[in-house]
């Protein structure tokens, strides 16, 4: 069966976690989990909700500390060191670096309140990837012209709706010309009528070729632009491969129950 | 008549150059403003420095500034102020002599600043960690994943996005410094209230210049709200309502 990860099969990869762990003290959310993304892929993590997927892609850029596992982004492991129950960065160089090279989109948007649309673009760029303001500011006007917002520069996020400032957000990820984008339940806070032109702009990017890691309730948009589905129940990969094959053909009990609902 | 030209001689009194004494008033106010400034500046780094260290600092951290705001804002500011002064100079003069080194004046000013500052500064503490826990998460977390080290969110995003949370807080405290800055009188630094107990005390005027020391503070704080309303509508740019 063709599929889009097969056609990418010779593509190096962006992202590998191995064997990855979480728990909140006595909860274990995360129980053993591989996700891997080759360059220009598109990967879905679906699942219920506490079905750990947000954790998941949290622990990516260690947003949240795995209690057990391996991450390497682009082929370069992130150094871990024990403290206590959980893993943290045994480099903060080298973490810092490599999440810079990291465009979350966060369900919350999670813009600078106190900068402009501009300011929010370029914030990063000049501070951590050390870009003159000159070039990080033409880079940031191509980005708000391309999501619709180029009249909204000097607006401040809290002036804007859901889905303005969401697609804000998602220039700010791509002003840092991101190796890997990660997008956490980017259309759950919105109003219904403001998650189409945010999904709009996803689908855009994954039909240029950008790698994402994807948490979703869409299970439609999933479908549409996914290259692989991963299924998360309770802290294990219950299933994946490519959508057509887990939304039309699911194998689980689980997965066919999970899809049942959400239809 | 008689009670215009006693009015008349009461405002040459207050004549710029002597016999009249607003000279003294108004050297004796700056001297106020000047430990008001350095006292608030030099606590807002200390609010700052104890706010992180509360927030984010160990176990230690944390008790010893919850010993530093709990005396200071428990004991009476006149009581810090003489123990302070006093204790604090002899403590430094005692520690000059064990180093085998000559003792030192410590000028008023600086005395004066330091007592300040060290008031002010646990009050600020409790005002900006306040305004720290109030920048909704989503804007740190938003800061750390996309790779700025610990001190570049603390400069880029928690203190501008604390600010209009804190700035009611702060100022209150400023206003409440320059009034502070009268307590130093007690210790015999020549601020206003000092200039103006000598003014009034030589003249037996002291309707007057009393009188004249209030509106000069009054004049102070009606300025300071000017600046402050200016402040806070800067900080508050990206917020929609005004609160």
């Amino acid at each position: 069966m063709p599929s889009a990860v097969s056609a990418t099969a010779e593509a190096p990869i962006a992202l590998a976690i191995k064997e990855l762990h979480k728990s909140f003290g006595n909860l274990h959310v995360l129980k053993g989990v591989d996700l891997q993304a080759k360059r220009g892929d598109v990967v879905a993590i679906i699942g219920g909700s506490g079905s750990g997927k947000s954790t998941l892609l949290r622990c990516i850029n260690l947003l949240e500390n795995p209690s057990e596992g391996e991450i390497a982004i682009d082929g370069e492991k992130i150094r871990l060191k024990r403290v206590g129950s959980d893993l943290q960065a045994a480099d903060k160089k080298q973490l810092q670096r490599l999440r810079s090279r990291l465009g979350m989109v966060f369900q919350n948007f999670n813009l600078w309140q106190h900068m402009t649309l501009l300011q929010n673009l370029t914030e990063i760029p000049m501070q951590v990837l050390k870009i003159s303001r000159a070039e990080a500011t033409s880079t940031a006007e191509i980005l708000l012209e391309r999501v619709g917002l180029a009249d909204k520069r000097d607006v401040y996020p809290a002036f804007l709706s859901g889905g303005q400032q969401q697609r804000a957000a998602i220039a700010r990820a791509l002003a840092i010309q991101p190796s890997l984008m990660l997008f956490d339940e980017p259309t759950s806070a919105l109003d219904p009528e403001l998650v189409g032109e945010v999904l709009k702009v996803i689908a855009d990017l994954a039909e240029e070729g950008r790698t994402m890691v994807l948490v979703t309730h869409e299970m439609q948009f999933a479908r549409e632009v996914a290259s692989h589905v991963v299924f998360l129940h309770q802290g294990v990969v219950e299933e994946e491969g490519p959508p057509a094959q887990l939304f039309d053909n699911p194998r689980s009990e689980r997965l066919k129950q999970f899809i049942s609902t959400v239809r | 008549m008689e009670l215009l030209s006693e009015w008349q001689s009461n405002l040459a009194l207050l004549a710029l150059s002597p016999p009249g004494w607003g000279g003294n008033l108004l050297r004796g106010l700056l001297h106020s403003l000047e430990i008001a400034l350095g006292g608030y500046s030099l606590g807002l780094i200390i609010g700052i420095a104890g706010a992180c260290g509360k927030l984010y600092g160990g176990p230690i951290t944390r008790d010893l500034l919850a010993t530093y705001t709990t005396c200071v804002r428990a004991i009476p500011e006149l009581v810090l102020i003489l123990l302070l002064y006093y204790a604090g100079t002899d403590a430094v003069n005692q520690l000059l002599t064990w180093m085998g080194r000559p003792t030192i004046d410590i000028s008023g000013l600086a005395a004066g600043i330091f007592v300040i500052a060290a008031v002010q500064g646990a009050y600020a503490t409790e005002v900006i960690r306040g305004a720290i826990k109030s920048v909704p998460v989503g804007q740190l977390e938003a800061a750390r994943a996309y790779g700025m080290s610990g001190f570049q969110c603390l400069r880029r995003v928690t203190l501008p996005a604390m600010l209009p949370f804190a700035i009611p807080g702060l100022a209150n405290l400023w206003l409440i410094a320059t009034k502070d800055t009268a307590l130093l009188a007690v210790v015999g630094f020549s601020e206003l209230t000092l200039e103006t107990r000598q003014a009034a005390g030589s003249t037996k005027h002291y309707l007057l210049f009393y009188c004249a020391a209030g509106v000069l503070y009054l004049l102070v704080t009606l300025v300071s709200q000017v600046l402050i309303r200016f402040i806070e509508k800067h900080a508050r740019r990206g917020l929609p309502q005004q609160g």
